[in-house]
């Protein structure tokens, strides 16, 4: 199975790249962008058949070290 | 490979016929496909040196401090208490025009690997960097690109970008040069070079795994650009600094264990350079089995393996018996390895793959044996219309003070801060004297010792007159090296120049290396390693001649350092060297009047040794406080950098500069040569008007620090018009944010 | 004393620490690789800066599941001192030693400058040898050096005192233009409750010397040879 994992700063955290972005699509044009919010995408194969199991782990993964959730929050898929 | 090698094959090889036909006659047969790969990348230009070669050697490399001169990956100079530094400067001017970011990495990335090959660890890094203007968003994107790419990469490495330039021309705008300078210190007897000695020797490969990255990047820097160039994106590499970091810490402990005959990084033609190289130095053979290397993608041919520029990646040379141990070490770093061949008797490089060959070459012939050409040379019929320039025509300064800020905005000569506060310049705790000055030093640990390093090179003079050019350069840095302290002892160049097959492009390289040599003999500076980097041109537009030096000097007692700032308020203002009419090729021309013209700046040499010797002098004996070059912008521009550059504190100065016959402009603005400030406390300027007597340099007490304004009058005491008055202040913000404002235009 | 400074892949500080403990502190050090299990016979534990597996992920996410962290856990659990600097601070922060977390500059660049800091707790292990209030001049040089932590944490942290270095003005005034890099209430070092762990992103091994023109990162190791009662 393969992971999609997108881990982003929490709502209410700064996030100054995205606020760069923001900024420079504004100045290009895209007047109706908004709230931009930079993240990171990780693909992780897992060997595991079951469902249940594979996001058993890949939770685990994202708490212990693919997200600092004191700052980042995350969510996956499983496909 | 059973493929035909047509005519077209061999063109998209950038091979001539005459080249082919000389491959054919040392195989005695047609290459096959990863063959001619072979050769294309070591023959390219940037590999074999083939259009340069003729003219490089009349370069003086050799002196009683060279231990290793030009033809390994970097040149050596003895520094004493058994150690020397390892130092060389290289371009990486076309990937960083493509992707400025991982193009100017991976450019540091090269030269990093160069130096600690070498067996030395690396200390300092500087940069020599040339832009197009910042009114374009793409030259704006470039300049951040590089700039991050460079920072990305050094600081991730832990060794600090001590210093450097950056200059601004529009001429750059398609073609901007990256040039990277390292140097390393190392144990003067444990210097390790790229020689596969010892038959019988097993050849080991370590670093990263091979990727498709970069294939013909050799080739294509030996290429001039088009419309298309930004589509041959693919050919970039990507650098990992991290990797190359453990790649470091592997190599200096695989060279303290006494375990390795040779070792090459593998730079430009990766696998197929570091092979033949390394074989070719030692009279010797190597067979290669592509079975073992180590690779990142699947399905991989010979041909790209061959060719793949994939970085952070090295050979070596072991000792037969300790291939247990280097494996041991590499797999403590993390790092890929694999005995992949061993050294062999008969002079050929041989390479397998699943016990089939599939090339086989002499590795002196792919080393060695590529075409040399004596291209044809002659100056170009405009060169007449670039230095007759009517100064009459051009009215005198009206308004001295907006003239002077003008200056001091331009980003050439503004505050690089915002550049530099990017790099971390002070890792490893050596840094003396930080970016910012005319020179970088850094202490040598465990000596009383420092070393003082500088790049520098003026294209627009290299553009009036090449061998004037060269002759300044050359002047420039072994004077901004005397202000610091130091005493020139070795040198690197990174000679950026066109298309080699004009004979304009020719002439300008031709009379370049003339310039260097005549000045480097003057001076006594042994040229030791270099790089040469040609077709920066895009659409038949070439960049003006930039022949780049990095020049060492050795302080032999550290606390003998000198800085440019003025520090105290009430110190003597020295003006050393006489200012003549010397408008032609200056910063201001261009500023004020938009002319890139004339002929630049007089130099004599033996005036310029002499100036030298008196503020070494002066250094030496304590009797200065600060010493700065007058350079681009002429005496007010280096004023007004003494008053605002200092760390903690800025200074004012009221100065008063007596013409001769000059003009305002040329009397402040002037770039003549050979012309040091200097700062000491009055009770010692006797004797520093003494010293300069006596070494018959030109010496006069100008003014005094103080005050919150650069004030500077023009004529003698009956004349009270203040031709500049600024407050301080005013100057350091115009100067000191003037990139930063630039940059942040959307 | 013994100093032991932990050498994660990427440390690229670790060379300065020891110069300064060893060479101008006349201290003996020891140089631990990250994949030793053991303190035994260490006094105090430097965790310095560079950039640990790349930073790849996050600043210290990796260095923090080294094997030689549990070492050091159980060491600053029994009271041992533990300097992180840069890349160790953010590193302490990963391993939960310390609390909250590091963000992206907020002028998204790495910067490296000398900065100003002031003494806010002259009463720890790491400051003992400052005035309280003092203004010390210490360069920073990184990335990712904007402190952040939730509103409970932060009020909690000034009630005990534990925002122990902030950045300020020359003057040792704190304000938002002294701030470097964003960090929330210009937290440039803290300590835990017990006052045994240091995390700081300014580098005090970059100006302990005189030769380089500025010795007050000296204090702070001076500090910590005072508080271990050694004789310097």
């Amino acid at each position: 199975m393969k992971a999609k994992i997108h881990v982003t700063l929490k709502q209410g955290i700064l996030d100054p790249q995205g606020k760069a972005i923001e900024h420079a699509l504004d100045s290009l044009g895209f007047k109706n962008a908004a709230n931009v919010r930079v993240g990171k995408y990780m693909e992780v194969d897992v060997q595991e058949t079951d469902k249940a199991k594979a996001d058993a782990q890949v939770k685990q993964m994202c708490e212990k070290l693919l997200a600092n959730t004191i700052i980042e929050e995350y969510r996956y898929e499983l496909v | 490979m059973s493929l035909v090698i047509t005519k077209e094959l061999i063109a998209q090889h950038n091979l001539t016929d005459d080249e082919f036909k000389k491959i054919v006659e040392i195989l005695g047969r047609e290459p096959n496909l990863t063959e001619l790969g072979m050769f294309s990348v070591m023959w390219s230009e940037h590999c074999s040196y083939k259009s340069s070669r003729v003219h490089l050697k009349k370069l003086p490399t050799t002196g009683p401090r060279v231990i290793q001169g030009p033809g390994e990956n970097a040149g050596v100079v003895d520094i004493g208490d058994g150690l020397c530094v390892v130092f060389k400067m290289e371009s990486h001017n076309h990937p960083s025009f493509i992707e400025p970011y991982q193009g100017a990495a991976t450019g540091v990335g090269g030269i990093l690997r160069d130096v600690f090959t070498m067996g030395a660890r690396p200390i300092a890094l500087l940069d020599s960097l040339r832009f197009g203007g910042l009114d374009t968003a793409k030259n704006r994107h470039i300049v951040k690109g590089v700039v991050a790419g460079i920072a990305g990469y050094g600081n991730c490495m832990g060794v600090p970008t001590v210093g450097g330039e950056v200059v601004f021309n529009d001429i750059y705008s398609l073609n901007p040069l990256v040039n990277a300078f390292c140097l390393g210190v190392a144990q003067k007897d444990k210097i390790f070079l790229g020689t596969a000695a010892g038959v019988g020797n097993p050849v080991i490969y370590f670093g990263s795994k091979t990727g498709r990255d970069g294939i013909h990047g050799a080739t294509m820097a030996s290429d001039s650009f088009d419309d298309q160039s930004e589509k041959k994106r693919p050919t970039v590499q990507v650098g990992d600094p991290f990797q190359e970091k453990l790649l470091l810490e592997a190599c200096l402990e695989l060279m303290a264990g006494n375990l390795l005959v040779g070792i090459q990084d593998m730079g430009a033609a990766g696998l197929t350079s570091s092979s033949c190289e390394m074989a070719s130095r030692a009279g010797n053979g190597i067979d290669l089995d592509l079975t073992h290397v180590p690779r990142r993608e699947p399905g991989m041919t010979p041909y790209e393996l061959m060719l793949s520029e994939s970085q952070e990646r090295m050979l070596m040379v072991a000792k037969a018996g300790k291939e247990e141990e280097c494996i041991r070490i590499c797999k403590k770093w993390d790092l890929d390895v694999a005995v992949v061949g061993k050294v062999t008797g008969d002079g050929i490089l041989r390479v397998f793959d699943q016990d089939k060959v599939v090339a086989e070459i002499p590795a002196k012939s792919l080393a060695d044996d590529g075409p040399r050409y004596e291209r044809p040379f002659s100056p170009p019929g405009y060169q007449d219309m670039l230095t007759n320039l009517n100064y009459d025509a051009l009215s005198d300064v009206k308004d001295a003070n907006a003239a002077l800020l003008a200056l001091l905005e331009s980003p050439t000569i503004a505050s690089k801060r915002w550049v530099y506060e990017q790099y971390d310049h002070m890792v490893r705790t050596n840094t003396m004297v930080r970016p910012g000055s005319d020179a970088a030093v850094v202490r040598i640990k465990g000596t009383n010792k420092a070393v003082a390093m500088t790049v520098d090179c003026n294209s627009r003079y290299c553009l009036l007159n090449p061998y004037e050019g060269a002759r300044l350069a050359v002047a420039e840095a072994a004077r901004n090296l005397a202000c610091s302290g130091a005493e020139p002892i070795g040198l690197t160049d990174c000679l950026n120049f066109g298309n080699p097959e004009r004979p304009d492009i020719m002439w300008q390289f031709v009379m370049a290396i003339e310039g260097m040599k005549d000045a480097c003999e003057h001076f006594k500076i042994p040229i030791v390693s270099g790089n040469v980097s040609f077709y920066n041109e895009t659409n038949g537009l070439s960049i003006y001649p930039t022949p780049m030096l990095g020049m060492v000097g050795l302080i032999e007692s550290a606390d003998k350092t000198m800085t440019q700032w003025f520090r105290d308020d009430g110190d003597d203002i020295i003006l050393l060297g006489a200012t003549r009419e010397d408008l032609g090729g200056s910063e201001y021309l261009k500023v004020q009047h938009s002319r890139e013209q004339g002929s630049p700046p007089y130099l004599n040499l033996e005036t310029e040794q002499a100036v030298q010797t008196c503020v070494l002098q002066l250094i030496r004996t304590g009797l200065i406080q600060s010493a700065h070059d007058c350079s681009d912008g002429g005496v007010a521009v280096a004023l007004a950098e003494c008053c605002m550059s200092g760390p903690d504190q800025t200074r004012g100065a009221v100065v008063r500069l007596t013409p001769g016959r000059q003009r305002t402009d040329s009397m402040l603005f002037g770039e003549s040569q050979s012309r040091i400030i200097v700062s000491a406390k009055p009770a010692q300027r006797q004797t520093v008007l003494a010293q300069a007597q006596q070494l018959g340099v030109p010496a006069a007490v100008v003014g005094a620090v103080g005050g919150a304004s650069l004030v500077i009058y023009l004529g003698d005491e009956r004349s009270t018009t203040k031709t500049i008055d600024l407050p301080v202040a005013t100057i350091a913000d115009r100067w000191g944010f003037s990139l930063e404002r630039r940059l942040s235009q959307e | 004393m013994n100093v032991g400074v932990i050498v994660f892949p990427g440390s690229n500080c670790d060379h300065d620490c020891r110069h300064v403990f060893q060479d101008v502190l006349g201290q003996s050090v020891r140089m631990i690789w990250h994949k030793e299990m053991s303190l035994t016979g260490i006094d105090a534990v430097i965790l310095p800066g560079g950039f640990s597996y790349g930073d790849y992920l996050r600043t210290g996410a990796i260095a923090r599941f080294s094997p030689v962290m549990g070492a050091v856990k159980t060491f600053a659990k029994d009271g041992g001192a533990v300097i992180g600097i840069c890349n160790g601070f953010q590193i302490l922060l990963e391993a939960g030693l310390l609390p909250g977390a590091m963000l992206r500059n907020k002028s998204l660049h790495f910067i490296c400058k000398d900065v100003h800091v002031k003494v806010e707790n002259a009463a720890t292990a790491f400051t003992e040898a400052c005035e309280s209030g003092q203004v010390l001049k210490i360069p920073v040089a990184h990335a990712d050096g904007n402190y952040y932590t939730d509103p409970v944490t932060l009020a909690a942290m000034q009630a005990n005192a534990q925002i122990v270095l902030r950045y300020c003005t020359p003057e040792g005034k704190v304000t938002p233009e002294a701030n470097p890099n964003g960090s929330l209430d210009n937290i440039a070092g803290i300590i835990n409750p017990e006052g045994n762990v240091l995390g700081m992103m300014p580098h005090p091994e970059r100006c302990a010397e005189e030769i380089l023109g500025n010795q007050d990162g000296k204090l702070i190791f001076q500090s910590l040879l005072k508080a271990m009662k050694v004789k310097v």
